[in-house]
Parts: C-alpha cells; sequence; structure tokens
C-alpha cells in the first residue's frame, strides 16, 4: 500500500524559501504571484494492506520523524 | 568531570569540542550515535556541531531519533548537563529538550564569521562566569540557525530568564536575535554560535572557553 505525507510550515511560520522563490519569480516576469510556500512530499511503500491501519502507522510516523510539528503540519494521503 | 562527546555521521566539531572540554580540565568520553548507553558517570553530555546525516529531512532530525539520543534524552531528565553547538542545538530542539526550532536563515545564505554576542544570563552554569550584558566574540557557521518561536514561547523564556546569548545584531532572523536558550531546568543548552572555537589564544578569541571553565568548574565543586 502506497502512502502519500505532504509536509508543510504551519500558517504563521515565515518561509524564507518560500519568499526566495516568490521574488525569483517575480524578477522572472511571472507577475500577481502574492505567495509561495515550500513543501515536501514524502512517499512510502508499506507491507500494510489495512488503509486505516496505515494511516494511523503514517501519522505515527511523522509524529515521530517525518515532520517537526513544531513548526510543520503534515498531511497524509494513502492508495 | 567527566565530558561525553557524541559523533554522528557527518559530525564535524566534535574533535573540537572534545579538545575544548578537555582543557578545561574535564575526562572526555567519545560516544558513537549507535552506542545505546552514555559511559558510566558521566555529567554532562556534548553534542556537537556539523552535518549529521547531511542535513537530510531536517537539520538534527534523524541524529535526534538516534540510539545515543535516546540515552541522551534519559540523562536530560535525571538532571544531566547537555551542551548542544550549532548542529547540536538543532538535535536538541528536534529531541524536545529546548523548545523552539531552527529555520533556514532569513538571508538564505549560510553565514560563516565571528559575531558579537550577548550574555543575556548568567543564572546557570554555563553562563555563571560571564557578566550579564557582556559582549562575547564567537564565531557562528550554519545555514539553519534562524531561531523559531510564537510569541507565546518567546514571552515564557524570557519570564523564566532562559535566554542565555543574544546576537548582538540581527545575524540570522532569530526571534528576539536568540543564539542560545536553556532548558526549563537550566542544565540543557543549545547555542548556534561554536564556543569551541573561541576558546584558545590561537583561535583569535578566547571568549567561548568560560562556559567549559565554568561548566568544569560547577560540577567538579558538585
Amino acid at each position: 500500500m502506497k502512502a502519500r505525507v505532504h509536509v508543510m510550515l504551519k500558517n504563521g511560520v515565515l518561509d524564507p524559501q518560500g519568499e526566495a522563490v516568490r521574488h525569483a519569480l517575480a524578477t522572472l516576469g511571472f507577475d500577481g504571484v502574492k505567495g509561495v510556500r515550500q513543501g515536501k512530499v514524502i512517499e512510502l511503500d508499506l507491507e500494510e494492506t489495512d488503509a486505516e491501519a496505515a494511516r494511523a502507522a503514517v501519522a505515527r510516523m511523522c509524529e515521530t520523524l517525518l515532520a517537526n510539528t513544531v513548526i510543520e503540519s503534515y498531511t497524509v494521503e494513502i492508495g | 568531570m567527566h565530558a561525553a562527546v557524541i559523533t554522528f555521521p557527518g559530525s564535524n566539531c566534535d574533535r573540537d569540542l572534545a579538545v575544548a572540554f578537555e582543557k578545561a580540565g574535564a575526562r572526555v568520553s567519545r560516544v558513537w550515535h549507535k552506542d545505546t548507553d552514555l559511559p558510566q558517570g558521566v555529567d554532562v553530555v556534548g553534542i556537537p556541531g556539523g552535518f549529521s546525516f547531511g542535513d537530510y529531512l531536517r537539520c538534527g532530525a534523524i541524529a535526534a531519533n538516534s540510539p545515543i539520543c535516546r540515552a541522551v534524552v534519559a540523562h536530560a531528565g535525571r538532571g544531566g548537563y547537555v551542551l548542544g553547538i550549532c548542529n547540536g542545538f538543532q538535535v536538541l530542539t528536534e529531541t524536545r529538550l529546548l523548545p523552539g526550532a531552527l529555520m533556514r536563515n532569513a538571508g538564505l545564505k549560510f553565514i560563516c564569521r565571528s559575531v558579537a554576542l550577548t550574555v543575556a544570563t548568567t543564572d546557570s552554569a554555563f553562563t555563571e562566569g560571564y557578566q550579564a550584558g557582556q559582549t562575547l566574540r564567537v564565531p557562528v557557521a550554519h545555514h539553519d540557525g534562524n531561531y523559531t518561536a510564537g510569541a507565546d514561547l518567546l514571552a515564557q523564556l524570557r519570564g523564566e530568564d532562559r535566554i542565555a546569548f543574544t546576537y548582538a545584531e540581527p545575524v540570522n532572523g532569530s526571534a528576539g536575535d536568540i543564539a542560545g536558550v536553556l532548558s526549563e531546568n537550566r542544565r540543557v543548552l543549545g547555542m548556534m554560535p561554536h564556543p569551541e572555537r573561541a576558546a584558545e589564544d590561537a583561535h583569535g578569541s578566547t571568549d567561548g572557553r568560560q562556559i567549559f571553565a565554568g561548566l568544569v568548574g560547577a560540577l567538579t565543586a558538585a
């Protein structure tokens, strides 16, 4: 079973890299980009076959390692 | 006084940290990240700078989940002392032994230069040998030293006098210009600047030496 984790900085946490990307886009002439937030996508290939069990396991992985919940939030897609 | 200095794959300040402890009079054991226990009788654990695990995922995140860090968390839980420098500070926030997080520098550039630090509190074994408000010259060398803390946490750190050092002028975007913070029991210090690189005359500054001397003095007296 596949799982996909999106890790993003929480709202309100300044994202210096996203801000640099926004600035670069403006320099290239891409007008009208009001904001850029940069995150991570992590794909997992799991032995688990039960979707709910997989979701719970991946959530534990996020809390333990994949995300720093002080500054980051995460969402989990299964399947 | 017995210090343990941890080495992760990618640590590169471990030897300098060990030498700084030794020159201050400590006995130093070197500990590998896969070790599950600290040596018997360790008073202080040093977590060095570098790029543990290549800074993969987040700086310090993989190191914080290594076997030795379970022992470090237990050591801190028993009231043991821990000093985390640069990547070591990042490891300490990732273990949650220290609050907040260290993000990419606001200017996005790796910063490698000597900076002026202000001693913000002398109420700790690490800083009691300094004067409050004293200015120190200590090098920084980091890409992710932007200390991030919400308004509540900042107020708490200030209220509890847990900010050990601040930058005398903005360096990396850190909230409150924070360069180093203490744990609630004041026995865990994380700081981005490198006092072990300002510990001998040949370094150009000896302003960092007192951190090691103070620790050795406090723990030997105890």
